[in-house]
């Protein structure tokens, strides 16, 4: 099975910053409120997590990605 | 069963009206950005999601109490065409506008991250003024109950509830969205 990967879309982020708040593990904020991500699969425990952090982004800019 | 039905849609018409307020609140101050330590921005959100789908369920049974119920006479085509029903066809026609709009809202929403961003929120957008117009179906087609002090009271503190989050979402700035002007 393919590993989901996380992107953000760095023109479409708006630094709402909900992903930090729902994936701490794998998305941490810079000083100006933009994710930063962690490199790497989504491990399978945290995959209901980037899931929601996912549907959460008020921009749609976070995915997730099969690759 | 007498008035039961009707008094239900009544009630039921009322506690949406608050459910939709805070929804709409929720929604603004979201937008906003507005955050605290103790409310971070994914419980607003997730508060917002949960009333409007509880709305759902109150406006169901408002909408199914006042077909069933036989004393008004309202057609199920009533709820959903405006102003068609021979019951209050403007009044009970402003509530099926709100309807419609809500429908619209909540499959997109329920959908969104399949949508384009613009076409969702090009949507969700019109609960701005779904909900002034279901406020007015209320006010104008409650009859006797509309002119009691504690419904009236109801209404406006739901009115100025809305209008200071509008208020406050309109003269919410950030960064970001500066830079992006």
């Amino acid at each position: 099975m393919a590993a989901d990967r996380l992107k953000v879309g760095p023109i479409m982020c708006h630094a709402h910053g909900l992903c930090a708040e729902l994936l701490p593990e794998m998305v941490r904020l810079d000083e100006w409120g933009y994710p930063i991500l962690a490199d790497g699969p989504v491990p399978p425990v945290l995959r209901s997590d980037a899931r929601a952090a996912v549907a959460a982004c008020p921009t749609l800019a976070l995915r997730l990605r099969s690759d | 069963m007498g008035q039961t039905l009707w008094f239900a849609s009544r009630a039921t018409g009322l506690v949406s009206l608050l459910l939709l307020t805070a929804t709409v609140v929720l929604g603004a101050s979201h937008s906003g950005r507005v955050a605290t330590t103790r409310w971070p921005r994914f419980t607003l959100h997730a508060v917002h999601r949960n009333l409007s789908l509880l709305a759902v369920a109150f406006l169901a049974v408002h909408v199914a109490t006042a077909i069933v119920d036989p004393y008004a006479g309202i057609a199920w085509l009533d709820v959903v065409v405006p102003f068609a029903s021979t019951y209050h066809p403007f009044w009970l026609g402003l509530g099926a506008v709100a309807l419609d709009l809500l429908v619209a809202v909540i499959v997109t929403s329920l959908v969104r991250t399949r949508l384009p961003l613009r076409v969702w929120r090009a949507v969700h957008l019109a609960s701005y003024a779904l909900w002034p117009v279901a406020l007015v179906h209320g006010w104008g087609i409650g009859g006797s109950d509309s002119s009691l002090s504690w419904v009236l009271a109801l209404e406006g503190l739901c009115l100025a509830a809305v209008v200071v989050a509008v208020g406050l979402r309109l003269r919410a700035t950030h960064p970001d969205s500066e830079a992006r002007r």
